[in-house]
């Protein structure tokens, strides 16, 4: 199916973007487009303004302020391709491969994953291991979120209707780091995943809830011991008390076993396999 | 009525003008408006990797990028090809290998092969399958297609 009629608009600026939004009923961002345009040709999204936010340089960019800062609009081709991320966030250098394919990872955008809040998606539960913050520009100015308050359930987030995601900051450091995605096909919407930063530790699961959650209990069991110590791990694994939630595929008790089956699996041997399978 | 925008870009190395709806897929735009019918629509959400051709050098779905974003964009379709030395060798692979049935993929399958050995990708089977991952073939000839990749990639049969 194609697309239903809408009025389209490209600002230059974030401040011209803010403005757009206010002039439609149910106005939309477009960022990559690789899950809102799926969504607008079947018809399950219908705005009546489209602000593209393709043409906006102040969104773009990776830099280094003591912290990452990336740019909503980078998209996952240059996080992949940036000596930055290479050097400082491996944790993406692991996950981003999973990422559906290149042909997606060359138009999809962080800010847009970010945006979205699928429960199946990478850059959540990425953004919750390694303590980022979600950077919000709306008319009243800027605020700041961390990540482990701004992903609130199905694609339900803390960013209010006329605010843009205009960056994410990620700090430096946090390893050893651990990732693991479980899905039938590389590329597919993952069946379930873990990211873990282990100095912490922080561990964060996606596909597996409403939303990508932390495992608090689980890193008080792992905190100040040894995670291949097997009482340990196994330890861990019994203290998972996520929000399980079933899809079409799996029920929740199976969503359950695959969390112990990826956190196992992401802690077997942490950065052996930085593009892991 | 559609709202309706100027767009100009480079098609196959041809400029282009045109005035497009701005609801407009760019695969639309290139099959309907140009005639360009070698890029195919499959599922039109983003899923089979039929409509996939080149925006400045990367690899899109063209099902998921509307006409109107590909203003000042160089867009190569399959019907490019005949000017790019690395895709003539994968379309005569891809006949030498007999790495199509029906075709319907093919158009697409070229695209991302060809990103895949632009970018300096080597003939480990593993790294093409991930690097065609996105691109279906509903007759299943994946094996003959990594053949062929892999002969011009270097490493492969």
């Amino acid at each position: 199916m194609k697309a239903p009629d809408f009025a389209y608009r490209r600002p230059t600026s974030i401040r011209e973007a803010i403005a757009l939004i206010g002039e439609g009923e149910d106005p939309m961002l477009l960022a990559g487009g690789q899950s809102l345009m799926p969504m607008m040709n079947l018809r399950m999204a219908r705005p009546d303004i489209l602000v593209d936010l393709n043409r906006i340089p102040e969104l773009r960019g990776i830099r280094d302020d003591g912290h990452i800062v990336i740019g909503a609009m980078t998209r996952y081709s240059e996080l992949l391709a940036s000596p930055l991320v290479r050097e400082h966030l491996p944790l993406f250098m692991a996950a981003l491969p999973h990422v559906a394919h290149p042909a997606i990872r060359n138009r999809g955008t962080i800010g847009g994953s970010v945006a979205l809040a699928d429960p199946a998606a990478e850059i959540p539960a990425l953004l919750l291991a390694l303590g980022a913050t979600v950077v919000l520009q709306g008319p009243s100015g800027e605020r700041r979120v961390p990540a482990d308050d701004f992903f609130l359930g199905i694609y339900e987030t803390a960013r209010e209707a006329d605010e843009i995601v205009v960056a994410i900051h990620v700090p430096k450091g946090g390893g050893p780091f651990g990732f693991y995605e479980l899905a039938r096909r590389h590329g597919d919407y993952a069946m379930a995943g873990v990211a873990v930063a282990l100095s912490e530790p922080r561990i964060a699961f996606f596909g597996v809830a409403d939303r990508a959650v932390r495992a608090p209990a689980a890193e008080a069991v792992l905190r100040g011991r040894n995670h291949a110590d097997p009482r340990v791990l196994d330890g861990a694994i019994a203290a998972l008390d996520l929000p399980f939630g079933g899809d079409l595929h799996t029920s929740a008790e199976t969503k359950r076993h695959y969390a112990g089956v990826v956190l196992r699996r992401a802690l077997a041997e942490p950065w052996s396999e930085l593009v892991a399978a | 009525m559609s709202e309706r925008i100027d767009i100009a870009l480079t098609v196959n190395g041809e400029p282009v003008e045109r005035r497009v709806p701005v609801r407009q897929n760019l695969v639309d735009f290139l099959r309907v408006d140009l005639g360009l019918t070698g890029s195919h629509v499959g599922c039109e959400h983003g899923v089979c990797g039929a409509c996939t051709v080149a925006v400045n050098g990367s690899s899109v779905r063209a099902c998921l990028m509307l006409a109107v974003q590909a203003d000042g964009a160089i867009v190569t379709t399959v019907e490019g090809y005949s000017q790019s030395v690395p895709a003539r060798a994968l379309q005569a692979a891809f006949e030498q290998h007999n790495a199509l049935q029906c075709g319907f993929c093919t158009p697409g399958m070229l695209a991302s092969a060809l990103e895949y050995i632009e970018a300096g990708g080597n003939g480990d089977r593993q790294a093409i399958r991930e690097h065609l991952s996105g691109n279906y073939c509903r007759c299943t000839g994946y094996q003959a297609i990594v053949d062929a990749v892999a002969s011009v990639a270097g490493g492969g049969p």
